[in-house]
């Protein structure tokens, strides 16, 4: 049931990664396009704890350095130190609550823009701190909020088959 | 069953070292990747054979849901906008009057029709856009053309009659090209009128905010000016690019505190906001190799 899941989750890297670099990216507004990738890892993050959300983490940002990136492994730096902090919230994680992972959202895409434009424009003398956090942080943000609210429940019910296929085979056991 | 949980119990890591020897491996990847020439192509061409068709099927949905949503909205402008184009129809017909009879623009259009012919000795290939980058920050994209068709890394890419950027990655069955808007990218290109040099650089920002990238270190010729709506094209000494690849028009001039040089905007000739169809120049720009060079030595 483990590589069941772990199968699952490796899908739906594959899938954000695909839609978030050509569906979203033609319905983009204005430029900017949500981040599904952030969704996807605080998601797993928060549902399976630090492991996983190190994992995805680090399999997400992968994809995009492959294929984007400058250097091998910045993405998935990234990413995976955003998987594992989120993973501490698996504690307070209840399925019914979308507050929490709205929240956790927010501050990962948050932070992931401002390392984003720290180590890539700052550091090459791009100064404008307030025009970048507001045309293409903010922005982002709320957009990735928007597809959360519908992304997040298709993360829940994956949850929940597992959960159920658990505990079933748990009582075989 | 069983064997399998004992497995599991028996390699478990804790999260903490997991994360340090990713970490670890991450910030190897990364010294390797930027201070040698470890190419990562091999990897990602793994993935290419994988992702690459679903990312070419994906994105035509995209197209087609991006046209759709863009007709809804348009049935509502157009009314409005057919009421406000019938007026500016006017409007232009006195302002094409007055251009018509304008030598200055006659000489350029002349000139523009001479740079089209010399795009023709380029051999170009067509492709299709099939993603874009991932994030927000840059404005790379993958084309569903690779070294199978021929495309090589430093290929020029044009749409229209402008330049879009070069190719910088290549795989079996995509490539990856790095556009002149991209904040990364620093063009060396000159004036087509008076062929003072200048660099053309992508600027996120001014493209955001005002629709253009900015230029700097323009150094006039002697008797030479520039002004407003000059081409700018590509430099015959830049080593990757191909000269006379139309960029875009200077739309603002400033000199700059040292009054040497001079600064300001161009407004690129490709609209990147819509760009589905590329076309790579499959010419490259001849190089001095320099292990002959070295060996002739």
């Amino acid at each position: 049931m483990n590589i069941k899941r772990n199968l699952l989750i490796a899908l739906a890297i594959v899938v954000c990664f695909l839609l978030q670099t050509t569906v979203f990216k033609a319905l983009s507004f204005n430029g900017i396009s949500p981040n599904l990738l952030i969704v996807l890892t605080v998601g797993i993050a928060l549902m399976y704890g630090r492991k996983c959300g190190i994992l995805t983490g680090f399999f997400s940002g992968l994809l995009i350095d492959m294929y984007f990136g400058t250097a091998l492994c910045f993405y998935a730096l990234i990413y995976m130190y955003i998987g594992y902090i989120n993973g501490f919230f698996n504690r307070i994680f209840f399925e019914d609550d979308l507050k929490l992972p709205i929240m956790l959202i927010t501050a990962s895409d948050l932070v992931f823009g401002i390392v984003c434009y720290t180590l890539l424009y700052l550091l090459r003398g791009r100064f404008h701190f307030d025009y970048y956090f507001l045309h293409i942080i903010l922005p982002e943000i709320a957009y990735t909020i928007v597809t959360g609210i519908f992304l997040y429940p298709l993360l829940l019910l994956i949850h929940n088959r597992s959960i159920r296929e658990n505990k079933g085979s748990m009582s075989i056991d | 069953m069983k064997n399998r949980r004992n497995k599991s119990t028996k390699f478990t890591l804790p999260s903490k070292y997991l994360l340090l020897i990713l970490t670890a491996v991450c910030v190897m990847l990364m010294a390797i990747t930027f201070l040698t020439d470890f190419p990562s192509t091999p990897v990602s061409n793994l993935f290419g054979f994988v992702i690459m068709p679903f990312e070419t099927g994906i994105s035509r949905v995209g197209v087609y849901l991006n046209d759709r949503t863009e007709e809804l909205a348009q049935i509502r402008e157009l009314l409005e906008e057919n009421k406000r184009l019938k007026e500016e129809i006017d409007a232009l017909t006195i302002e094409n009057n007055a251009l018509q009879q304008d030598k200055y623009e006659l000489n350029s259009l002349r000139e523009l029709y001479k740079l089209d012919e010399q795009y023709e000795d380029y051999e170009k290939v067509g492709a299709r856009v099939i993603a874009k980058n991932a994030g927000n920050w840059f404005g790379s994209f993958v084309i569903d053309k690779g070294s199978n068709d021929g495309i090589a890394v430093d290929m020029n890419v044009m749409a229209g009659s402008g330049l879009v950027g070069r190719v910088t990655e290549v795989g079996k069955n995509w490539a990856k090209v790095i556009s002149v808007i991209d904040d990364n990218s620093n063009v060396s290109s000159m004036i087509l009128s008076t062929e003072d040099r200048l660099i053309v650089s992508g600027d996120l920002m001014t493209m955001n905010q005002r629709g253009s990238i900015t230029f700097s270190q323009l150094v006039l010729g002697e008797g030479n000016t520039v002004s407003v709506g000059d081409k700018v094209v590509t430099s015959y000494i830049s080593d990757k690019y191909l000269p006379g690849i139309l960029i875009g028009y200077i739309s603002e001039v400033n000199g700059d505190s040292n009054n040497l040089t001079q600064s300001g905007y161009i407004t690129p000739a490709v609209d990147f906001a819509h760009m589905e169809e590329v076309l790579v120049v499959m010419n490259l720009k001849e190089q001095i190799d320099e292990k002959e060079a070295k060996a002739e030595d």
